[in-house]
């Protein structure tokens, strides 16, 4: 489903402070299966992340989606992609602060003129399918680590994209948390969906659902594990 | 109720206004036409020169009236002192004819 | 269109809660705005309401006034001058006129004295302007003291009182007789203060402006259309109150511009980072940044309209009263009737709007296109 072919990410190009985040990477992503980017600080596992997901241009080589070229396709045509194919779960979470919960989540919508009353119907759908239903009206500054979490994969939900990419989800969660985070992501897999998650956390790469673990290290594939 | 409505909402009252200040206005000039044409009558009937505005000076009072000399009387290198002074060109006579001293 | 229209409006939702996020600040920026806009709306208002009024009530003024002058001041006219100027061609009538200032030491106010043949008093009676009666506390049938060119003091009752809604013209009016007013200034009767004129065709005033001046080189002749003139531009640009409240509005606007425009802070950088992370566009973002800026100028524009409106026409200039009362004890009673420039409001728009939602929308283009996946990081 997801293609990469000699793909390169160096940042600060041409400055003293030139830095290589991944370098000459080949993968290749089969849909419907859970892989799990593992590897220290530092070794490219979000670059990667926001290479695959549209979020980011490589400084060279070439990424597939679905057997079409993406890596020269104009900002317009990524951010259509990256808000129909992909949901985010980014490792900080992201939610701005201010507005409710299901605001939150409603807001990738936003700019697809969808109606109001719908997109609030579907939040709610998604906010009680995870259990957090009582916290919509709430604003996310007085949400737990959990519940946010919870938001912020609704979030990524709202557009039903059918790739879910998560930097380092369980990075700020207890083992209780994370085993339920675990459950959520079992039950996306089952709906279909393709899981693309980066973590250092043992719980999360031994976890039953991942189909297979790549070991980044420098910007390179180490190794992989299925 | 929904921030946008409420926002357009308050925007159509505001527009509203907007829009009634100019009908408020054509309203009132109808209704104080006769007034505005007794006082066109009153300065025709006393010979009158200038309105009442600024009763300062004489040559604050009397704009179109006013001499070059009044203003700066009190001395040689006297300085506008009156405060409506400061506010208003002198008459168009003397600007025509002493403008081009600057 | 629909679909446009609600995207709109999800896009003005979460801008608006992006404004109520940081409260304080955009309420202060809202006022000071409206402030602006009050201000330089209440200047627009009167300046035109009055030059309008003026260019009305002062169409029937004198067509010509003849001024003696001697070594640049004003001074009193022969009477004799009349017969000389009666003899030009095109003249219809010349007339005398008779007025002065009286200053008077109980109140400090500064009265104009005038004697008109065309309002009927009996010698011993005046008639008194609305701003007359206010600042002196006098009323039908009181007596008013007024001290002579020569110390004495006499007296004159009040018969009668020009109208309220006439005080623009005559607040600070006393009608007079002839008798009393030589009496209490001393002129004698070859003497008047100057002359009006009225010529048969409005289109020769000039000629017979030159004529007068020729005959007659120690006089001045000033035309209607002067005096119309003179009206028009009382509140031009270049008048003091204009230049400093024009320039203090303009100095207070260039400051909010470029607040706005120099940059964005780190939060709201950060929010743009995640919108673009959660699947909006460098457009949507612009276009947020647009609502933002037309929001705040647009209703600080129409409320700033609204109050100038009401301060100029409801409360008569209130905030205005004290620099253009200035000095004066004596400041008339008036309600302007309101004229409005369409013109003037949309230029009002043009440069308040306009200008301040560019200055908003600028600093976000710059955030709105960097890569979203630094807010990964």
């Amino acid at each position: 489903m997801i293609k990469l072919k000699d793909v390169r990410k160096t940042f600060n190009s041409g400055k003293p402070n030139e830095f290589v985040a991944v370098e000459k990477l080949s993968l290749s992503l089969d849909a419907e299966k859970t892989t799990v980017l593992m590897g220290p600080s530092g070794s490219g596992k979000t670059t990667l992340l926001s290479l695959i997901g549209c979020m980011a241009r490589p400084t060279s080589g070439r990424i597939w989606l679905s057997g079409k070229e993406i890596t020269s396709l104009p900002e317009r045509f990524l951010t259509e992609l990256r808000r129909t194919t992909f949901g985010f779960v980014f490792q900080h979470l992201n939610l701005i602060k201010g507005i409710t919960a299901l605001e939150n989540t409603m807001l990738p919508s936003y700019p697809l003129g969808e109606k109001h009353a719908a997109l609030k119907k579907r939040g709610m759908e998604l906010f009680t399918r995870f259990g957090i239903a009582s916290k919509a009206n709430e604003k996310t500054e007085s949400l737990s680590g959990g519940e946010a979490q919870r938001v912020a994969i609704v979030r990524a939900l709202m557009n039903n994209p059918s790739v879910i990419i998560a930097d380092e989800p369980t990075a700020h969660l207890d083992t209780r948390l994370s085993g339920e985070l675990l459950e959520i992501f079992s039950r996306l897999k089952d709906e279909g969906r393709t899981l693309l998650i980066s973590s250092h956390d043992p719980m999360v790469c031994q976890s039953v659902l991942v189909d297979r673990v790549i070991n980044i290290r420098d910007g390179k594939i180490e190794e992989e594990r299925s | 109720m929904r921030r946008t409505n409420f926002f357009f909402i308050y925007i159509t009252v505001c527009f509203s206004l907007f829009i009634l200040i100019f009908l408020h206005a054509s309203i009132r000039r109808s209704r104080e036409k006769s007034a505005l044409y007794a006082k066109r009558e009153m300065v025709h009937k006393f010979h009158l020169t200038d309105l009442c505005l600024f009763t300062e000076a004489n040559y604050t009072r009397h704009l179109s009236q006013a001499d070059l000399h009044t203003p700066f009387q009190d001395a040689p290198s006297s300085l506008e002192h009156f405060p409506s002074g400061g506010i208003v060109a002198p008459p168009e006579i003397i600007r025509r004819i002493n403008e081009k001293l600057d | 269109m629909k679909n446009w229209i609600d995207r709109q409006k999800n896009i003005i939702d979460f801008t608006l809660s992006s404004l109520f996020r940081r409260k304080g600040k955009n309420i202060a920026l809202v006022s000071v705005f409206t402030l602006v806009v009050l201000l330089l709306s209440s200047v627009m208002f009167f300046t035109y309401s009055f030059r309008k009024e003026a260019s009305i009530i002062m169409e029937d003024a004198p067509e010509m006034v003849v001024q003696r002058t001697v070594a640049g001041r004003h001074e009193m006219i022969p009477v004799s001058y009349i017969k000389i100027i009666q003899d030009i061609a095109g003249v219809q009538e010349v007339k005398a006129r008779l007025w002065g200032y009286y200053y008077d030491p109980v109140t400090g106010a500064n009265f104009t004295l005038m004697v008109s043949d065309e309002f009927p008093l009996e010698d011993g009676t005046i008639t008194v302007g609305e701003g007359v009666s206010r600042v002196r506390l006098i009323y039908e049938g009181d007596w008013v003291e007024f001290k002579a060119y020569n110390g004495e003091i006499f007296e004159l009752e009040v018969v009668d009182f020009l109208s309220v809604e006439s005080g623009l013209v005559s607040s600070d009016i006393i009608l007079i007789t002839e008798n009393d007013f030589r009496r209490l200034f001393g002129t004698t009767e070859e003497y008047a203060t100057d002359l009006i004129l009225r010529v048969r065709n409005p289109r020769e005033i000039t000629t017979v402006a030159i004529k007068v001046a020729e005959l007659l080189p120690d006089t001045r002749q000033i035309l209607r259309e002067e005096l119309l003139r003179t009206y028009d531009a009382v509140f031009n640009w270049r008048g003091g109150l204009l230049i400093v409240i024009l320039t203090g509005s303009l100095l207070a606007f260039i400051i909010f511009a470029w607040d706005k425009a120099s940059g964005l802070s780190a939060d709201e950088r950060r929010e743009i980072g995640i919108l673009k992370a959660i699947g909006w566009e460098t457009s949507d973002i612009i276009l947020m940044k647009f609502w933002e800026g037309l929001v705040v100028s647009l209703s600080s524009f129409l409320m700033g309209i609204i109050l100038g409106y009401i301060h100029v026409f409801f409360i008569r200039s209130a905030l205005f009263q004290p620099v253009l009362k200035g000095w004066a004890v004596l400041y008339p009673h008036f309600n302007l009737t309101p004229f409005i420039n369409g013109a003037q409001v949309a230029s009002l728009f043009f440069l308040t709007v306009v200008p301040f939602t560019v200055a908003t929308i600028i600093p976000s283009w710059r955030a709105a296109i960097i890569d979203p996946d630094t807010v990964m990081r």
